[in-house]
C-alpha cells in the first residue's frame, strides 16, 4: 500500500514538473547553504591548523616580554643569549632541539634587484625547529656556524623577487656593506596574514656581528619531542627561564612562552563558531523552504480539489490520499535536499579553490541536511494532507 | 462488510431503500431533498432515473453511491445497512463494489488513458502486471484499443466517456452509477455510450444506474424511474427496450 501511495505521488509531481521544481527550490537552496557553510568552514579550520603546523611541529617560541594584558611595559625587558638555548635543551628532557634566533630588518641586493625583507639568525637547529625544508642547495654547516660565514639560505619570495628565472644557488647577494653567499633554497610554506617565505636564514654569529653589532637573541624556539606533552614543556622552559632570570616568586614573568598547539587549537575553536552560526542561519533558510513547500502543496490540494474528490470517490480511503500528498511532499522535499547536497559540494569545491582552503567532504553534514529536509516534507507536508483527506468527496466533486 | 461476491443468478434485491429521506439544514431553511424513497432494485437491472431539476436526482444517486447518508429509513446494499457504515467502511463498499461515471468525465489530467482506468485497482492493492491486464481489457471492452497512451487533452469527448466507463467497469463492479453520463455529448456519441452501458448490463451482468433527463436516452434502460419533489412519481418497465 504504502508501494502503491508512492507511485500516486511520483505521478502526480511528474504531471507538474515546473511547479515541483519551483517547490524545491527553497529546499535546494536551504540544504546547498547549510552543506556550504560547515563545508568551508572545515576546510578553513584545516587549513588554520596546516597553516601552523607548518611553523614548526610542536613548537614553543620563547619571546622577551609580556604581551598579555594592558598596561605592562615590555620595552624594557631583556633579550636571552645562546647559554639559554643550551640550557634549556640540556635540563627539559623533553625538548628535541632549540634554536636561538635574533631578527634584523634589511635589505638585499642581487645585481639590478634589491628587495626589503627580514633576516633570521640562528643554528642549524632553526630548520628543524621551523619545519623548513630545502628546494635545493644545502643548509649551512656547524662550521660555518660557528665562524660566522656569510652565507646564507632564501625563503621562495626572496628568490621570486631578486632571481627570478636565475639559480640562486652559489650566487652573491649584498646585504649593507658585505656579501654573502646564497647556499640553499627553502621550500616554499605558504602564507596566512604574513608570509612565511619572505625571509632570510644566516648564522646566527654573522647577523649578530655584521647586521646587529650586538650578541642579542631576539626569540628562542623550542621544539619538543613527538608523543611528549607540549604544556608540561611550556611549564619546564617558563620554570627554567624564571630561574636563569632571577624572578622572584611575586614578580611577574618578563618573556612569553607561545604554544603554537593552544594558538591553532584557539584559531580553529573560534573558526567552528563562526561555521556553526552560520550553518544554524542556513538552516533557517532551509525550514523556510519548507514552508514554501507548505504553501505550494496548499494550493495544490485547493487545485486538486476535483482529482480528490475523484479518488474518494473510486475508493481512495482518507488514509490513502493523506499518504499519497505526505508522501508528495516527502518527495519533493527529500529531491530537493539530493539536488542540495549535489549543488552544495560542487560549489564548495569551486569556493575552496577560490578562497584557498582544503575542501573537505563532511558525511555528516551532508546525511543530516538531507535528513532534516526529508523532516521538513513530513513537518510541513501534513496538515495539507490532512485537508486533502479530509475533504468531501460530494463537494470535492463539484468543485470547479 | 460481510456482503460477498456470489454471482446474482438468484433473484435477490442489490439495493433496497426503505422511506429513505434526506433534509438539508435544520428549522425554518431545512430542505426536504428526499421525501421518503421506498426503492428496490434487483441484481443486473438497468434502471434510469428521471425527473425535473431538484427533484432530488443527485441526492438520490449520492445515496446510492455511498458518498452521502440519508436524514432517516434505512439503504441496504446486499443485505449491508449501508447508514450504519463509517465513512471509512462505505469508502470500502465503494472501492469493492461501485463503479462512477460522472457528466464530466471526471478523469486525471495530464494522465494517460490506461494509467486513469488503473487507478481504481491501484486503491484496491493489485500487482502491475495484473493492472496493466485489465486496464488493457476495459479499454479494449469500450473500443479504444490503441489509445491507452494518450491524455484527456488528446481525446474527445465521446472518447474521455469511454475512457470514464472503462475505469468503472475495470473492477468489474456489482453497480455501475452514471450520472447524466450523456451530458456533455452530441446525440451520435450519447447514443454509443447508452449502447455501451447496456452492452455491459447484458454482456457482464453489471446493474446500471443512470440518472438522465434525455427521454431518449432513458428509453436504453429496461426500467424508468421518475422522480418529482423528492418522491417516486412513477416506476414503470420499459417494454423490448432490451
Amino acid at each position: 500500500m504504502l508501494w502503491n501511495s508512492l507511485l500516486l505521488a511520483v505521478r502526480a509531481i511528474r504531471r507538474n514538473v515546473l511547479r515541483s521544481c519551483l517547490t524545491i527550490l527553497g529546499v535546494v537552496i536551504g540544504v546547498s547553504a547549510v552543506i556550504i557553510m560547515v563545508t568551508l568552514g572545515d576546510g578553513a579550520t584545516q587549513s588554520v591548523k596546516d597553516q601552523i603546523t607548518s611553523l614548526g611541529s610542536n613548537l614553543l617560541m620563547v619571546r622577551p616580554g609580556q604581551r598579555l594584558g594592558p598596561g605592562r611595559d615590555s620595552a624594557g625587558a631583556p633579550n636571552f643569549d645562546v647559554d639559554d638555548a643550551e640550557a634549556i635543551a640540556s635540563q627539559i628532557a623533553s625538548v628535541a632541539a632549540v634554536a636561538p634566533a635574533t631578527n634584523a630588518s634589511v635589505t638585499v641586493v642581487y645585481e639590478a634587484e634589491n628587495w626589503s625583507t627580514t633576516v633570521t639568525g640562528s643554528t642549524a637547529a632553526y630548520f628543524t625547529t621551523g619545519n623548513w625544508r630545502l628546494a635545493e642547495g644545502r643548509f649551512f654547516s656547524e662550521a660555518e656556524e660557528r665562524a660566522g660565514k656569510a652565507v646564507c639560505v632564501i625563503g621562495e619570495t626572496v628568490r621570486k623577487e631578486l632571481f627570478g628565472s636565475q639559480n640562486p644557488i652559489g650566487a652573491e647577494i649584498r646585504i649593507k656593506r658585505f656579501a654573502c653567499e646564497v647556499v640553499g633554497l627553502l621550500q616554499a610554506k605558504g602564507s596566512f596574514g604574513m608570509d612565511a617565505d619572505d625571509t632570510i636564514v644566516m648564522p646566527l654569529r654573522t647577523v649578530q656581528r655584521r647586521i646587529r653589532g650586538n650578541d642579542d637573541v631576539t626569540g628562542l624556539q623550542v621544539s619538543v619531542k613527538d608523543g611528549a606533552s607540549l604544556s608540561q614543556a611550556a611549564e619546564a622552559v617558563s620554570a627554567l627561564m624564571r630561574e636563569r632570570r632571577n624572578i622572584s616568586e611575586n614578580e611577574d614573568d618578563n618573556f612569553t612562552v607561545i604554544d603554537t598547539k593552544q594558538i591553532a587549537e584557539t584559531l580553529s575553536g573560534t573558526i567552528r563558531v563562526m561555521t556553526m552560526l552560520l550553518g544554524a542561519v542556513a538552516a533557517i533558510s532551509l525550514l523556510v523552504g519548507g514552508i514554501g513547500i507548505m504553501n505550494i502543496m496548499l494550493v495544490s490540494v485547493t487545485e486538486r480539489t476535483r482529482e480528490i474528490g475523484i479518488r474518494l470517490a473510486i475508493g481512495a480511503l482518507e488514509h490513502e490520499v493523506l499518504l499519497q500528498f505526505l508522501i508528495e511532499a516527502v518527495a519533493l522535499a527529500s529531491f530537493g535536499g539530493l539536488i542540495g547536497i549535489v549543488v552544495a559540494n560542487s560549489v564548495s569545491i569551486a569556493a575552496a579553490q577560490v578562497i584557498q582552503v582544503p575542501f573537505l567532504f563532511n558525511p555528516e553534514i551532508n546525511v543530516l541536511s538531507f535528513l532534516f529536509a526529508a523532516l521538513i516534507g513530513v513537518v510541513f507536508g501534513y496538515f495539507p494532507a490532512r485537508r486533502a483527506a479530509l475533504l468531501d468527496p460530494i463537494e470535492a466533486l463539484r468543485y470547479e | 462488510m460481510s456482503a460477498d461476491r456470489t454471482p446474482p443468478a438468484s433473484q435477490r434485491p442489490l439495493i433496497e431503500l426503505r422511506g429513505v429521506t434526506k433534509i438539508y439544514g435544520q428549522g425554518q431553511a431545512a430542505f426536504h431533498a428526499l421525501r421518503g424513497i421506498d426503492l428496490i432494485v434487483q441484481e443486473g437491472e438497468f434502471v434510469a432515473i428521471m425527473g425535473p431539476s431538484g427533484s432530488g436526482k443527485s441526492t438520490m444517486m449520492n445515496i446510492l453511491g455511498c458518498l452521502d447518508s440519508p436524514t432517516s429509513g434505512s439503504y441496504l446494499f446486499r443485505d449491508a445497512h449501508v447508514e450504519r457504515l463509517s465513512r471509512r467502511q462505505r469508502a470500502l463498499l465503494r472501492r469493492r463494489f461501485l463503479g462512477f461515471v460522472f457528466q464530466g468525465f471526471n478523469l486525471l489530467a495530464r494522465t494517460s488513458a490506461i494509467e486513469n482506468v488503473e487507478l481504481p485497482l491501484l486503491y484496491r492493492g493489485e500487482a502491475s502486471r495484473v493492472r496493466r491486464k485489465a486496464a488493457r481489457a476495459a479499454l479494449a471492452s469500450v473500443g479504444l484499443t490503441g489509445w491507452e497512451m494518450h491524455t484527456p487533452a488528446e481525446l474527445s469527448g465521446g472518447q474521455l466517456q469511454r475512457v470514464a466507463i472503462a475505469r468503472a467497469v475495470v473492477t468489474h463492479p456489482a453497480l455501475l452509477l452514471a450520472d447524466e453520463p450523456t451530458g456533455n455529448l452530441d446525440t451520435q456519441r450519447s447514443r454509443e455510450i447508452m449502447e455501451l452501458l447496456a452492452s455491459l448490463n447484458r454482456d457482464q451482468g453489471i446493474t446500471v444506474l443512470l440518472v438522465t433527463h434525455e427521454p431518449e436516452m432513458a428509453a436504453y434502460a429496461k426500467r424508468v424511474v421518475r422522480f418529482v419533489d423528492g418522491l417516486v412519481d412513477s416506476d414503470h418497465r420499459n417494454g423490448g427496450a432490451d
